[in-house]
């Protein structure tokens, strides 16, 4: 009861919001648009559509870790956390008041983009219901981030770290914009020692029916999004010990 | 039975002494003003008791509850509305209401029952549906102090609940307390002499940690041989007292 009251609280704050709306769930769309633009005029095997759509629901996601963190930074900025501190809400309601809300709306940014992209001439298969299912965990991933980043940085830090640097880092090193093996060598490397191309390529692997493909990465994807996870909550503890 | 006892109430913070062995007692019912020039402790005093900080040695029972071994049964009788006005910004009055409703567990039914009694005793009937962002910074407080409410506490702390208010505003809010008094416990911190003196039971004046008097003001009063509560604050606080 009281960990829905909180996410619904969260959920009301992030929808209210008309940039989140547009960061949230437009701009994703305008990519797949714009790509499949330029993909029509100058073909590139990494922009057709079966590549592009799975790439780009994953890349929507860094601005699901920026909402986790925003809202988390702003209350620990205000007086409103520090209220609910001393009332009986434990620290487990604090997180997953945090984590459950955003979670439809990661799933509602992927269900936008498998739509548009069915428009553009992705053919309708059961395999984009697993690729809907499969971007759960690759959600919680980037939501742990956020909650993680939210509890460390305020929110005005939390705007350039989340907003400008993990949005850039998770589009370098996720595949999604370039073939990795074209640069291939240590910058390669890195980007498979992280979990970004390992959430590209799993989702590229559900939506094409690979469904051996999708676990290595789907270990990956998990063992981040719970080192994370724990991180966070181990950081929102510390800080609301602090108090 | 005491609301609140503390009993050699201390915290440290790395070099600095911020509450030193404070002992005092809060009877139910009573208003207590908490008072002190910047530093004193109050805040420090009141983040303990509500247990949003641990103390580093002593303790104070809550209704008998202990804030070191029971805080949750702690947070269970206690609301605080705290010195900045915490409220959800991007919720309405009523949204805001809800929260703290479901919070404390309350079912949908006892929920509306509640805003509807604290609309009426808070006069925000008029602004219910408005966003809490959208505000004055008198009906902010008038809502934050709702939100204390909501979940019936028997002991609410209001940490400096009138400052920056204008004096219509201040007006309405002491009227709001005046008319809590006697069924809640209340702890008031305040920087306002006359607004500690119009509204407590009791005050007791702290500096640099350390309980210096707590009684009524007229006692306070008399002991500082000061004719304005005002003048006897300074006496004890420069330690004049005479």
């Amino acid at each position: 009861m009281r960990t829905l009251t909180f996410a619904n609280r969260n959920a009301k704050e992030i929808l209210r919001d008309p940039l989140n709306l547009f960061f949230g769930l437009g701009f994703p769309l305008v990519l797949i648009l714009l790509l499949s633009a330029i993909q029509a005029n100058i073909p590139v095997a990494l922009f057709e559509i079966q590549h592009l759509t799975p790439g780009v629901t994953v890349f929507g996601l860094a601005f699901m870790t920026l909402f986790s963190a925003t809202i988390i930074a702003k209350d620990r900025g205000s007086s409103l956390l520090q209220r609910l501190y001393t009332t009986p809400m434990t620290p487990m309601d604090f997180i997953l008041g945090y984590t459950l809300p955003i979670l439809p709306i990661s799933v509602a940014q992927c269900l936008i983009c498998y739509v548009a992209a069915v428009f553009l001439g992705l053919p309708v298969t059961v395999h984009i219901l697993s690729a809907v299912v499969c971007i759960l965990p690759v959600s919680l991933l980037y939501i742990s981030l956020g909650l993680l980043c939210g509890s460390v940085f305020t929110d005005k830090q939390v705007g350039g770290i989340c907003g400008a640097l993990l949005t850039n880092l998770s589009a370098w090193l996720s595949g999604v914009w370039f073939d990795l093996n074209l640069v291939g060598g240590t910058f390669k490397r890195i980007a498979y020692a992280l979990p970004f191309v390992h959430a590209v390529d799993m989702e590229r692997a559900a939506l094409a029916g690979d469904f051996g493909g999708i676990f290595p990465h789907l270990w990956w994807v998990l063992g981040y999004a719970a080192v994370l996870l724990g991180l966070a909550v181990l950081c929102f503890l510390r800080q609301m010990k602090k108090q | 039975m005491d609301a609140i006892r503390t009993e050699n109430l201390t915290k440290v913070y790395k070099d600095t002494v911020a509450v030193d062995s404070l002992n005092l007692s809060v009877r139910r019912g009573e208003l207590f003003s908490l008072l002190g020039v910047n530093g004193a402790g109050k805040t420090t005093t009141i983040k303990m008791l509500s247990c949003l900080t641990r103390p580093t040695s002593g303790d104070a029972f809550l209704h008998g509850k202990s804030i070191c071994k029971d805080a949750a049964a702690v947070k269970s009788i206690i609301a605080v509305s705290p010195q900045e006005t915490a409220v959800a910004l991007g919720l309405s009055v009523e949204e805001n209401l809800r929260l703290m409703g479901g919070v404390y567990g309350f079912t949908k039914e006892k929920q509306a029952e509640k805003i509807a009694e604290l609309t009426e005793l808070l006069g925000l009937e008029t602004v219910i549906k408005k966003k809490a962002g959208k505000l004055s910074g008198g009906w902010q407080r008038r809502l934050s102090i709702a939100m204390a409410l909501i979940g019936e506490p028997e002991i609410l702390f209001l940490d400096e609940p009138t400052l920056g208010l204008d004096v219509l505003a201040r007006s309405d809010l002491w009227d709001l307390i005046r008319s809590l008094k006697g069924t809640v416990t209340i702890i008031l911190t305040t920087h306002y002499m006359e607004e500690a003196e119009a509204l407590s039971d009791r005050i007791a004046i702290m500096k640099d940690g350390r309980l210096l008097i707590c009684d009524t003001a007229d006692k306070i009063k008399e002991t500082a041989g000061a004719d304005t509560f005002e003048q006897a604050f300074i006496h004890i606080v420069k330690g004049v007292a005479k």
